[in-house]
């Protein structure tokens, strides 16, 4: 059992009509490690998270978590099996408090009792727990996006854009929970733009294009592999 | 839990008493009826965000359910009513498939849907089992008592139940999947089944009306129990009040129903008058219905 990886993405496809989304996209996680997802605009990377999150299915290959072929399970039912995401654009319950945003999510997702205020702590809305979501910056509702995926006890985490449109610091404030966060063994995947930001936190990326995946491997090299490079700049 | 109880307390005490100090009867149990369909309508677009404008499509088929089985069978009338509760909830059953559709879609698939189960019902070829469009007629079980008081227990269900979704962690979940779908589910919740238990629960209310005042009536045409007029009136009376709520449709049906006979009955031309200029009202200033006055003010209402 200990040589399964958490999760494996064989052969994986998706297509948008005559868009090729995913094309044979396959890696596998480990428990406790993060991965970086990077790519062009378009590469297929949110494709990807939505595909393991279950908000989209895959058109063929399969899908393994935690030994399980998990496929065709409907996202709902993937949450309690350990996997949670954000989303890009943050969601939030709108005319829910903060707190109670993260109570949702704990009671409907997570299969041991939640310690909610924790979880705020973690996320740092602990002041903001009677705050409706509304009121909240975005900064602060990617956070609570995070929290309430928290609140499900998952074990693989997909993180989408979590850093775009925060200033240093308070990238700097989220690299740090996220790192907290794989020592706790829980497995992210990091969908980001912001290099320097993922170079924090991680030594694999892997860079997709057109839904293919180009590169493998340590952020360093991948600014050295000449496909990647092409990808990026248009060579 | 306490408002909730309260609430129940005052509605239950109301239509006991009301009988004994106010002659007309009738009224108070079509007033009844249209507090049950609002409520039974508020329980799907309140709690889920879909407008049923074919919402008396459920009624009518509990109506029709009821009369066929007590004219069929030696059943308890009773358990007649609550077979029209089960009907309606079957018919929602097979229009399940229209929650797919969202908006002004869904409202119009389902107003569809309850004309062609008009238009079955009313069949001349079918008069021989529906009685087509001379109705039905089940005078031999006619007690106007006994349906007010489980009309009576239809609403204490309804509005229950409102308070159910408004307070517990079901109603949460429904919170939650009227806010963001997408979210709700990677928060667990199993948002297609969630939709469907509502929708069937409000087609329910909406059934065990529809036989309760089938019950009362105890001869109707299919006209009585399938007129548009019964959605609209539903749809009306529970935006009027504030839907989401639990009071609200309560509040909004009995203040509309009461204008309707006061005015509508003796003086149609100005009741579709003030009616109008009401709905105009109440869309460009009171969106939310007059709960939200209280709301406005810090009042917490259920």
């Amino acid at each position: 059992m200990s040589s399964e990886p958490l999760l494996a993405l064989d052969g994986i496809a998706k297509r948008f009509g005559g868009l090729v989304a995913l094309d044979r996209v396959s890696f596998n996680v480990e428990p406790g490690e993060i991965v970086g997802l990077v790519g062009p605009n378009g590469s297929g990377k949110t494709t990807a998270i939505n595909v393991i999150s279950g908000i989209y299915q895959a058109d063929s290959g399969s899908l393994h978590f935690a030994g399980q072929r998990i496929d065709r399970v409907p996202a709902f039912r993937r949450v309690p099996l350990g996997i949670n995401r954000t989303f890009q654009v943050p969601k939030p319950f709108a005319d829910m408090t903060v707190r109670e945003n993260v109570a949702v999510a704990a009671y409907f997702g997570a299969h041991a009792p939640v310690d909610v205020d924790a979880v705020l702590a973690e996320i740092d809305l602990g002041d903001h727990a009677d705050v409706l979501t509304s009121q909240l910056t975005v900064n602060q509702q990617k956070r609570l996006d995070l929290g309430r995926a928290l609140a499900t006890q998952p074990k693989l985490l997909l993180v989408d854009e979590i850093g775009a449109g925060l200033n240093p610091s308070e990238l700097g404030v989220v690299a740090d929970l996220l790192v907290r966060l794989a020592a706790r063994g829980i497995a992210l995947i990091v969908v980001e733009h912001v290099l320097d930001f993922l170079n924090r936190i991680t030594n694999r990326v892997i860079v997709l294009s057109a839904g293919r995946m180009l590169f493998e491997g340590p952020l360093e090299d991948a600014s050295r592999n000449s496909d990647v490079v092409a990808a990026f700049i248009g060579g | 839990m306490r408002a909730a109880v309260i609430t129940l307390a005052v509605i239950g005490a109301t239509f006991l008493i009301a009988p004994h100090v106010y002659g007309n009867r009738t009224l108070l149990f079509s007033m009844m009826t249209f507090i049950v369909l609002a409520q039974g309508l508020n329980l799907l677009y309140g709690f889920t965000g879909y407008l049923p404008f074919g919402y008396v499509g459920f009624f009518g088929t509990g109506a029709y359910t009821t009369s066929l089985l007590v004219l069929h069978t030696h059943l308890p009338v009773l358990l007649c009513v609550v077979a029209g509760g089960a009907g309606a909830c079957i018919i929602a059953l097979v229009l399940g498939p229209l929650l797919r559709l969202s908006g002004a879609y869904f409202s119009i698939a389902n107003l569809a849907a309850s004309q062609i189960l008009y238009n079955v019902v009313s069949n001349q070829d079918l008069s021989k089992i529906t009685g087509g469009p001379y109705g039905l007629k089940i005078d031999q079980v006619y007690d106007p008592t006994a349906s007010y008081y489980t009309m009576l227990a239809i609403l204490l269900l309804a509005t229950g139940l409102a308070a159910y979704f408004r307070i517990s962690r079901f109603g949460m979940a429904l919170r939650a999947m009227n806010a963001d779908p997408t979210s709700a589910a990677m928060a667990g919740i199993d948002v297609v089944r969630t939709r469907l238990i509502v929708w069937l629960i409000s087609a329910g209310i909406a059934g065990l009306a529809g036989g309760a005042y089938a019950w009362n009536l105890s001869v109707f045409y299919p006209d009585a129990v399938f007129t548009l007029q019964i959605s609209v009136f539903a749809i009306v009376f529970a935006l009027f009040g504030g839907v989401g709520t639990v009071v609200g449709p309560v509040i909004g049906a009995i203040v509309l129903y009461a204008l309707y006979n006061g005015v509508g009955i003796s003086a149609p031309q100005y009741f579709e008058f003030i009616y109008g200029f009401l709905i105009v009202v109440l869309v460009l200033f009171l969106p939310n219905g007059l709960m939200s006055l209280l709301a406005r003010r810090g009042i917490r209402v259920l």
